[in-house]
C-alpha cells in the first residue's frame, strides 16, 4: 500500500448542482480526488461537466476535461443542449484533452500516465486552472489491462492531484458484476464517491445519485433523485434549505363565490389547493372555474392536463358554462396537455417546469396530478411532484390540483405526500341517498383561512356551477330529490300553519268587530238616555215656570191688593205660610179649572 | 521484411515521445532501437523526444499516453503505445502500409 501523501485540512468547492451541495455540506473536497460512478446514461458526464461549468461561472475558475470515452465534440455537441455557453467557455476557460485512443493505436507493452499528467501540469499553468475531470476512466483501465497497472496508475493520478493541489473528479462507468468488483479499489483510494443510478421502474425511469462516501466530511446517504434540466442535473429532494417563501394574505377567488365566502374570502395567493374527488365529482369543473375567473382578472394562467386533450377539456368546461376558448386565444390562458406514460417522471416535471418559466402564470391547475398516481406511489416521484409544488410556492403561484380519491382517509392522499402540501384541500363526495347521487362539497382543512365546516351541495347545470346548503334533518344530509321532498314538505308544513295563523287572526277580527258592535250599542243607548234625561230636564223646568207666570195671570184677574207686599213682609215672621196658601190656590185654579 | 528500396532516404519515419526517466520510458527507448537496428538497418529515422521539455509538441501531436511511438511515414500515420515489449505487434506497425 502506498501512504497518503499530506494533505491539508479538508476545505470544500460548490458544485453548483442544485440539491448536491446541501447535502454534501459544502460541495466537494477541494484538492482532492472525487469519484462520480454509475451505468451509462446515468449523467456522470453532466455532473462532471457541470462542476467545471459552475466552477467558471461562479468562481472563474479554469478547468481541465480529459475524456477518455468520446471525443472532444461529441462531448461539446452534448454540452450544447444545456444552457451553459460551452462553446464561449471552451475556447477560454476550458481545456479539453481528447485522449480518447483510437481503436487502431496499437498496444505494445506497458504505458503510463506521466507524460499526460505532465500535459495537463502545463495546461493548468497556463489556465490557472483549478479543477480537473478525468472522463471515463473505465476506458483508460481496460486499456491498460493488467490489475498492477491500473492500480498504480489511478495512484499517480490521485498522487498528481494532490500535488497540484487541483480538484479532481474521475468519472467510471460501472457495467457488469466483475467489472464493478475488478475496479472496486478506485472507491477506496478517492475521497468522496458518488454513486449515479438509472432504474426502471414499471416502465418508467428513473435517476437517482447517492454519497457513498466522503472522507472527513458529513454528508446525507440517502438515495436521491435526480432530474436533467436545462441549467444540467439536480437534485429533485426537497433540501432543508428550499422551505422558504414569501406569503402572501392577499385573496384569490376560486371562480365560486359561494365557495369564496366558505374560505372567508378564497384561496390564499401563492397558496397549493387540492381538490380530490371520486370520478366525476366535478373536480375538473371547479379547477375550470379557477383558470377562467383568474384569466377574467387578467391573470396569466397555466392548465396542465394528463392524459386529456386541451381541447376536449375546453369543450367539457363550456357545458357547464364555463368558457375557457377566448382566454386560450387571448394568449393568457396556456394549455399544457402531456401523457402519463412517458418521459422520465423527472424530465417531466422539468419540463412543466420550463413550461412555467416561460408562461409565468400566475395560476396554475394540475389535472389530475393523481394521474402520475402509479409513479407516484414510487417514493422519488412523490419527492419530484413535492419539489415541483415547492417551486411553484417559491414563484407564489396559485396552484389548484385535482387529485382522483375516493375518500378522505385513503393512503393514497398520505402516500401521494400531496396532501401534506396543500395547503386547502377541497373534498368532493358523491352522498347516495334514495337511488340517486349527488355532489357534496366539504372543506377538508386550509391553512392560514377560517373556513366553513359545513358541507355543501354542489350544483352543475349548463347555467353554471352554484353551492347550495345542505338540509339536515332527522340527522341526514338531504340532497337532490330527497332535498325537494324535503322542501316540499317543508312549504306545505309552512302553509298549513299560514292557513291557520289567517283563521286564528279572521276570528279575532269577528271578535273585535263584535265587542266594537257591542261597544256601538252601548253607546246608543247612552245617547237615548242622554236625551231621555234632557226631555226631562226641560219638561220640569217650565212646569215651575208655569206656576209662577200663572200665580200672577191669577192675582190679577182676581184684582188682589198689593198681597204681594204684605207676603213679602209676613214671610219674614211667618213665611211658611205662603207655600201652604200658594198650593191652596194652586188647588184652587186647578179646582176651578 | 528484408527488402531494399535502393534508396539512401529512410522509408520509416519514427517518433517516439517518453516522459523523462519514467522506466516504461527507458524501456522502450531500448526496445525502439533494437527493434529497428535489427529489422530496419540503417533504412529508418528515429527521433525521441521528451514530453516533459517538449509538452505542446506532444498535444499537437495527440500523444496522451507515454510512451508512444509514432510511425511518421510511410502513411497513414499509426500509433503505438507501450514500452514496444511486444515486438511482434510492433513490427505489425512498422513494416504495414
Amino acid at each position: 500500500m502506498k501512504t497518503h501523501p499530506k494533505q491539508a485540512p479538508l476545505t470544500k468547492i460548490l458544485t453548483g448542482i442544485r440539491g448536491f451541495d446541501e447535502i454534501t455540506n459544502g460541495g466537494l473536497p477541494r484538492a482532492r480526488t472525487t469519484l462520480v460512478m454509475g451505468g451509462a446514461g446515468c449523467g456522470k458526464t453532466v455532473f462532471a461537466l457541470q462542476l467545471l461549468v459552475n466552477g467558471i461561472h461562479q468562481n472563474k475558475e479554469a478547468a481541465l476535461f480529459v475524456a477518455f470515452e468520446e471525443k472532444t465534440s461529441q462531448i461539446l455537441a452534448n454540452a450544447a443542449t444545456f444552457k451553459w455557453d460551452m462553446g464561449e467557455l471552451a475556447r477560454n476557460k476550458l481545456f479539453f484533452l481528447d485522449a480518447q485512443l483510437s481503436p487502431d493505436v496499437v498496444k505494445s507493452g506497458e504505458f503510463d500516465l506521466v507524460g499526460m499528467l505532465h500535459l495537463l501540469k502545463v495546461k493548468a499553468d497556463e489556465l490557472k486552472a483549478t479543477r480537473v475531470v478525468f472522463d471515463g476512466i473505465d476506458v483508460l483501465l481496460g486499456l491498460l489491462d493488467d490489475p498492477i497497472a491500473e492500480r498504480r496508475e489511478i495512484y499517480r493520478i490521485r498522487d498528481w492531484l494532490a500535488e497540484t493541489g487541483l480538484t479532481g473528479l474521475i468519472t467510471q462507468k460501472v457495467g457488469p458484476v466483475e467489472l464493478e468488483q475488478r475496479y472496486g479499489f478506485l472507491q477506496f483510494i478517492v475521497d468522496c464517491v458518488v454513486v449515479l443510478r438509472h432504474q426502471v421502474v414499471e416502465g418508467s425511469a428513473f435517476r437517482n445519485l447517492r454519497v457513498m462516501k466522503y472522507r472527513g466530511s458529513s454528508f446525507l446517504g440517502d438515495e436521491f433523485p435526480i432530474s436533467l434540466t436545462a441549467e444540467g442535473l439536480q437534485l429533485t429532494n426537497r433540501g432543508p434549505a428550499e422551505l422558504r417563501y414569501e406569503v402572501s394574505d392577499e385573496r384569490v377567488s376560486s371562480g365560486l363565490p359561494r365557495l369564496d365566502a366558505m374560505l372567508r374570502g378564497g384561496y390564499h395567493r401563492g397558496s397549493n389547493v387540492l381538490l380530490s374527488g371520486a370520478p366525476g365529482s366535478a373536480k375538473s369543473t371547479l379547477a375550470g372555474l379557477f383558470a377562467a375567473a383568474a384569466c377574467r382578472r387578467g391573470e396569466r394562467t397555466l392548465y396542465v392536463s394528463f392524459d386529456e386533450g386541451a381541447s376536449q377539456i375546453i369543450r367539457n368546461l363550456r357545458s357547464v358554462g364555463i368558457e375557457l376558448l377566448p382566454h386560450q386565444k387571448s394568449g393568457l390562458l396556456k394549455m399544457y396537455s402531456t401523457r402519463t406514460r412517458g418521459p422520465n417522471i423527472e424530465d417531466q416535471f422539468a419540463d412543466l417546469r420550463a413550461t412555467v418559466r416561460a408562461h409565468r402564470p400566475a395560476c396554475l391547475v394540475v389535472d389530475p396530478l393523481s394521474a402520475l398516481a402509479t409513479k407516484l406511489s414510487h417514493l422519488a416521484s412523490a419527492d419530484a411532484a413535492q419539489q415541483f409544488l415547492d417551486f411553484l410556492k417559491s414563484e407564489s403561484i396559485t396552484v389548484v390540483n385535482t387529485s382522483l380519491m375516493d375518500g378522505i382517509t385513503t393512503d393514497e392522499a398520505t402516500a401521494t405526500g400531496i396532501s401534506t402540501i396543500a395547503d386547502t384541500w377541497i373534498h368532493l363526495s358523491y352522498l347516495v341517498q334514495d337511488g340517486e347521487r349527488n355532489r357534496a362539497l366539504t372543506i377538508v382543512k386550509s391553512r392560514g383561512t377560517g373556513h366553513s365546516n359545513q358541507v355543501r351541495e354542489l350544483k352543475l347545470s349548463d347555467q353554471g356551477v352554484t353551492l347550495a346548503d345542505v338540509f339536515v334533518a332527522q340527522g341526514k344530509v338531504l340532497m337532490g330529490v330527497a332535498r325537494w321532498e324535503w322542501e316540499q314538505y317543508e312549504q306545505a308544513e309552512k302553509n298549513r300553519a299560514q292557513v291557520a295563523t289567517d283563521l286564528k287572526r279572521l276570528q279575532l277580527r269577528l271578535a273585535q268587530a263584535e265587542a266594537a258592535a257591542r261597544l256601538q250599542v252601548v253607546q246608543t243607548e247612552i245617547e237615548a238616555r242622554e236625551a231621555e234625561l234632557a226631555v226631562l230636564d226641560r219638561a220640569t223646568g217650565s212646569a215651575s215656570q208655569l206656576f209662577v207666570d200663572e200665580q200672577g195671570i191669577l192675582r190679577r184677574m182676581r184684582h188682589a191688593d198689593d198681597e204681594s207686599a204684605a207676603v213679602s213682609a209676613s214671610s219674614a215672621h211667618g213665611g211658611s205660610q205662603v207655600p201652604k196658601r200658594r198650593t191652596n190656590a194652586a188647588r184652587r185654579r186647578s179646582a176651578g179649572s | 521484411m528484408n527488402r531494399s528500396p535502393g534508396k539512401k532516404k529512410p522509408s520509416l519515419v519514427l517518433r517516439l515521445y517518453v516522459a523523462g526517466n519514467a522506466p516504461n520510458s527507458v524501456r522502450a527507448i531500448s526496445n525502439a532501437q533494437a527493434v529497428c537496428d535489427e529489422h530496419f538497418a540503417a533504412r529508418y529515422e528515429l527521433e525521441i523526444v521528451d514530453l516533459l521539455d517538449h509538452p505542446h509538441r506532444a498535444l499537437s501531436d495527440g500523444v496522451i499516453v507515454t510512451p508512444t511511438l509514432i510511425r511518421l511515414s510511410p502513411l497513414p500515420v499509426q500509433k503505438v503505445i507501450g514500452t514496444l515489449s511486444d515486438t511482434n505487434r510492433l513490427l505489425l506497425v512498422l513494416a504495414g502500409q
